[in-house]
């Protein structure tokens, strides 16, 4: 770790003790998964989908699933370290505070990938679709990154208030309305078959929306965690 | 005189409550200071304060040297801080919470480190242990070693006997007293007098958002604390008294 910048070696301890945490817990990837796989089984039987209309409509299932098992996973990563008094123990380290939140965005963003890498196949098979495409897989990627940059920002505010649990929707919903519908749109393009020049405008428009918010969220984070 | 800290008409409010008034505090390189006072006083709130974890809205506070909030990456790096809350992560044995700790502070040798802290707290066989299986008193016990892992300059310590058993404070105050007995400087904020008079080499009351009176240990017969509490507490009631 001496090779590393203070930065980097901050930002790999809060990502190592995130990870290291949650391998002991399994507390949030249990509860986004199980949310996860219930919500999609809740779908496939309640939507008759006609091959047709089923792009289209798949696509939304699948990130409103996404995002609200994300929303779970962010309200239970931020909770950890405010119910045992460890954000101030973060706070209290001389280090860049946006080393601690990249470090926290990171690992979330890893529990987000890793539900959605379990949840596309049973999806698959559910509904009949082929997800394993590289460019929905890149989509999802981005779509996560960009939910999970703001997401991390907002719950570390939602987490200081006691109705921490409803504030982070209320909070995180209308300002992830660009990230989810450029992500509906980009994977309802990829799973009906569009060519790449009709995928392309949602595409630009994720990664715009993930370079613009991480690099606010990257520079607000410290004066939104300052008592 | 130049003091550890150094504190000037502090203010404090939060909206239109004001918590601390124009509070004034010094403390000089290896004094342990008890912070005592009543419910609502300010305590926990000042030591926030002088923790970097709240601003001032007045007023000036140094520590170690180094300004704040200005200069608070600094004296964060000199500070070491225990709550009442053990800011341990329950999933992570007691080795691990040191380990990333230490890491957050870039503690040189860690390993090395970690093992002294370890035996300083009387925790070195419970090391692998997950720290949500330790007693309320064995994690208190890590949360001083945590605090001191980087060794700092300063130790604050906000009601750290709170919620604990008989013999797990008597085994929090042999390491305090360890820890004192390095030259570290400390200050504690606390409800119990019996604990802190036999710890503190100074006694510090805070009353409503103020320093009502300040004394050495030195002199101070046997249960002489309680009297001088009560007296200080007395002469703030008569103060508010004739205010009204």
């Amino acid at each position: 770790m001496s090779g590393l910048t203070p930065f980097m070696s901050a930002m790999g301890a809060v990502i190592w003790k995130d990870l290291r945490a949650e391998w002991r817990s399994r507390e949030v990837i249990s509860a986004m998964l199980v949310f996860a796989l219930l919500v999609i089984l809740i779908f496939n039987f309640a939507l008759d989908l006609q091959p047709n209309v089923r792009a289209g409509i798949s696509s939304g299932v699948l990130w409103v699933t996404l995002a609200f098992a994300g929303t779970l996973g962010l309200n239970r990563s931020m909770a950890v370290e405010k119910d045992r008094g460890c954000l101030d123990g973060l706070l209290l380290a001389p280090v860049d505070r946006a080393a601690i939140y990249l470090g926290k965005a990171f690992a979330n963003l890893l529990f987000m990938l890793l539900v959605a890498f379990i949840v596309l196949p049973v999806y698959g098979i559910l509904y009949n679709t082929n997800m394993i495409i590289p460019g929905l897989l890149l989509v999802i990627l981005l779509g996560s990154e960009g939910y999970v940059a703001v997401g991390t920002l907002l719950a570390s505010m939602a987490v200081q208030a006691r109705t921490r649990d409803i504030l982070l929707p209320i909070l995180l919903f209308p300002v992830a309305v660009p990230v989810v519908v450029s992500a509906v749109k980009a994977t309802g393009g990829y799973l009906a078959g569009l060519g790449w020049e009709e995928i392309q405008p949602w595409f630009t428009l994720l990664v715009v929306y993930d370079v613009i918010f991480t690099s606010v969220a990257f520079m607000v984070f410290d004066s939104v965690v300052e008592e | 005189m130049s003091y550890l800290i150094e504190v000037r008409s502090l203010v404090k409010r939060f909206g239109a409550k004001i918590v601390l008034r124009q509070l004034n505090f010094t403390v000089q390189a290896g004094e342990f200071v008890a912070l005592l006072g009543p419910n609502g006083a300010g305590k926990t709130t000042f030591l926030r304060i002088l923790a970097s974890l709240a601003r001032p809205s007045l007023g000036e506070v140094w520590v170690a040297g180094f300004r704040l909030p200005q200069q608070a990456a600094h004296v964060r790096r000199r500070l070491g801080v225990v709550s009442h809350q053990p800011l341990l992560y329950g999933d992570l044995s007691a080795e691990e919470n040191l380990r990333f700790y230490g890491r957050m502070y870039a503690v040189p040798q860690l390993g090395t480190r970690i093992n002294e802290v370890l035996e300083l707290v009387g925790l070195a066989a419970r090391r692998r242990d997950l720290v949500r299986t330790f007693s309320r008193g064995m994690q208190q016990r890590l949360a001083i070693g945590r605090a001191i892992l980087h060794d700092p300059d300063v130790l604050l310590l906000d009601e750290p006997h709170t919620g604990l058993d008989q013999d797990a404070c008597d085994m929090l105050d042999g390491v305090l007293r360890q820890i004192a007995g390095q030259g570290r400087t400390v200050v504690m904020t606390s409800h119990d007098l019996a604990r802190v008079e036999d710890l503190a080499s100074r006694f510090d009351v805070l009353t409503a958002g103020r320093i009502t009176a300040s004394r050495s240990a030195d002199g101070l017969p046997r249960d002489g604390l309680l009297a001088f509490y009560r007296q200080a507490l007395e002469v703030q009631r008569n103060l508010q008294g004739a205010v009204r």
